[in-house]
């Protein structure tokens, strides 16, 4: 049953993000695997939706993000225009990063999404420290630092969050856990209680929640960004969901059994959650169709847009290297 | 005009820079207490604890942390101690802050100082003593400074903290204590070399401390009526080829010599660009240390040395 006092705009607003999200991995999927058009190793996020969605929402516009090779959701929830970063994992001049990054360094600084990273764990201090500069600049905005729960398990882990907490940085670290290292489980990996566990160590406020109850993440995400903006103090989340297809679009994931993860995304898909949600707070199925019918069309014709779209010149690979020493000076 | 130490010029110029501009800040292991060699004496009392920052023991998150404040707007120095533990935070300078400006297709600059004290010191042995500059020439991105005067200490690091890249800046830590005239308002442009000596018979290409060593050698080879033109190249990317090809051309022999292992180092780049560019009447040479680790005893040690009294030998061999 739901709340009477339920917020059904807030919860439309989160599904729509979540069935953006989904439609821009499906298409970048059919991108790489129909159009053949995506060149490198992309990392969907689908099945991860609600973490993206429920605590981005929480955060204002000029607040600062950061994420990983699986940054897709991220990096669209913080505002990105999808045809720009469907351009970036196609290689084209109009891709957020010039066709220079590709998905796992995806970035907008215009939107405060200060990048996707392809070394596991690197972001963290990373992070930490543009929270860092932000206490320097004397400002009011926060980080919200995002990374897998293969990540806790590297030496920038400990280190980011100890400068966190011993500066008092206004930085939210996330562990969006969805129980897998690439073809690892990461439980098999991981000694002790785990990343919650680590957190508190350090003496950083932590929350464990269902990180594919999107209703759950917005409410805890807002908490903790409301205390970070007031206290200036760092916070560390745990999200537990599932990685629903392999490590990479061309992974099959033969290392775990079909039925496992097929009675999971049967139960624990976080946009079938929140439409039972809505239907049950009264909204019609079809608004909830339109929702993701309207999605699928805005990331098709960002596919389409993108796969017509120009490659940088070439010329720009020796473009914003260096300034002293560039290469389009000194190559030889 | 006046005499400063290559410690205290880069110093002064730290300091002017902070007073300067209020987004200019420094963080490492124990500066609050002036710095293990005292580079950053006096600055905390004068800037506050944020501007000069103490740091856990984590080269890792220092490189880190620094990189995630450059790219909100601030203009980190960073300390790493000692260049040997740079090498904790490899990962970041070398997969992050060199790269992330073309990665990010331009939209983030990594404004920063990385300071790194380096080569043989007082016994340090084989995890204190590295040169490892021609790593940091090899990588896209980087700008690397080898000042090996009072002077270069205080331009150079001026011009390192003004520059929008980030800059690998290797201090010898043997020369802390060096005097030499210092001008505040001499110009500095990257990428160029000095010439510490005018000579016509031999080029001798150096950096860093080995400089003051191939000066050494210059001026005992002019007593001797041997003309060495003695090249300080001041920074390894950008080098100054033009300099060095020229003067090569002009001697017709070349000798490069530094500190560090000789095998895969830049003296190696040196000698390879010159060959290319310039008709020699003699084969090049360089001098570096051999393959070998950095021992404690000093008697073991002093073989790894590469000395005034060797680049002079070279260079008269060359010009025989
Ligand atoms: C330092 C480093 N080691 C290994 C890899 C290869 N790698 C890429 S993703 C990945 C698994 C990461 O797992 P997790 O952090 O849980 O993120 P997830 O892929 O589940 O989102 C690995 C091992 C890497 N990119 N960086
Ligand atoms: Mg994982």
């Amino acid at each position: 049953m739901t709340q009477p006092n339920y917020d059904r705009t807030r919860g439309l607003a989160l599904l729509t993000m979540m069935e953006r999200i989904r439609a821009f991995e499906r298409q970048a999927e059919l991108a790489a695997t129909r159009d053949q058009l995506v060149l490198g190793a992309i990392h969907l996020s689908i099945g991860q939706e609600a973490c993206a969605a429920g605590i981005i929402a929480a955060l204002r516009r000029d607040d600062l993000l950061l994420s990983t090779h699986r940054g897709h959701g991220h990096t669209l929830a913080k505002g990105a225009d999808p045809t720009a970063m469907m351009e970036e994992l196609l290689g084209r001049a109009g891709g957020c990063c010039g066709g220079k990054g590709g998905s796992m360094h995806i970035a907008d600084f215009g939107v405060g999404m200060l990048g996707a990273n392809g070394v596991v764990s690197a972001n963290i201090p990373i992070g930490a420290g543009a929270a860092h500069g932000i206490k320097l600049l004397g400002d009011d905005r926060i980080v919200v630092d995002i990374f897998g729960d293969g990540a806790i398990n590297r030496g920038p882990f400990l280190e980011g969050l100890n400068w966190a907490a011993v500066f008092g940085l206004p930085v939210l670290f996330v562990c969006e856990d969805n129980e897998w290292s690439a073809t690892t489980r990461t439980s098999d990996m991981t000694a002790g209680e785990g990343a919650a566990a680590r957190a508190k160590s350090f003496g950083i406020r932590t929350e464990v929640v269902d990180g594919n109850d999107v209703e759950a993440v917005a409410d805890i995400a807002r908490d903790l960004v409301a205390a970070i903006r007031r206290d200036r103090q760092p916070a560390f989340l745990h999200a537990r969901t599932f990685r629903q297809g392999g490590h990479t679009y061309f992974d099959p994931a033969t290392y775990r059994a079909k039925e496992e993860a097929a009675a999971r995304i049967a139960s624990d898909d976080p946009i079938a959650r929140q439409r039972e949600i809505l239907l049950g707070a009264g909204v019609a199925e079809a608004d909830l169709d339109r929702i993701a019918s309207d999605a699928w069309a805005e990331m098709e014709a960002a596919l389409a847009a993108a796969a017509a779209a120009p490659f940088p010149e070439d010329g720009s690979v020796f473009a914003d290297v260096q300034d002293i020493g560039s290469p389009e000076l000194e190559a030889y | 005009m006046g005499v400063m130490t290559y410690g205290g010029a880069a110093l002064e110029a730290l300091r002017q820079a902070m007073a300067a501009d209020p987004t200019v800040w420094c963080v490492g292991e124990d500066l609050g207490r002036g710095g293990v060699f005292g580079q950053y004496k006096g600055l905390r009392e004068e800037f506050g604890p944020d501007r000069v920052s103490d740091a856990p023991i984590s080269e890792a998150a220092i490189m880190a942390a620094a990189f995630g404040a450059a790219m909100v707007g601030t203009r980190p120095v960073v300390e790493m101690r000692f260049a040997d533990f740079a090498l904790c935070a490899t990962d970041e300078l070398i997969n992050q802050i060199a790269k992330a400006r073309f990665m990010f297709g331009g939209q983030s600059r990594a404004p920063m100082v990385i300071r790194k004290p380096m080569g043989m010191w007082r016994s340090s042995a084989a995890q204190h003593s590295q040169s490892l500059e021609s790593w940091y020439a090899h990588i896209p991105g980087l700008v690397v400074a080898v000042p090996s005067t009072a002077q270069d200490n205080f331009s150079m690091m001026k011009a390192a903290i003004e520059a929008d890249d980030p800059v690998v800046y290797l201090e010898h830590k043997n020369i802390w204590a060096n005097e030499g005239e210092v001008d505040q308002a001499a110009p500095y442009q990257w990428g160029t070399a000095r010439v510490r000596l005018k000579g016509g018979d031999v080029t001798i290409v150096s950096w860093s401390d080995c400089a003051n060593r191939a000066e050494q050698a210059g001026r005992t080879l002019a007593a001797e009526g041997i003309g060495a033109e003695v090249i300080d190249l001041r920074s390894l990317w950008p080098w100054d080829r033009t300099a060095v090809i020229e003067s090569a051309a002009r001697t017709g022999r070349l000798l490069v010599a530094h500190e560090s292992v000789a095998v895969g180092g830049f003296g190696a780049e040196v000698v390879a660009t010159v060959v290319q560019e310039a008709d020699l009447k003699a084969r090049p040479r360089r001098i570096g240390a051999p393959r070998a680790l950095i021992p404690y005893a000093p008697n073991l040690e002093d073989q790894l040395r590469v000395t005034a009294d060797m680049i002079a030998d070279a260079a008269r061999e060359l010009c025989a």
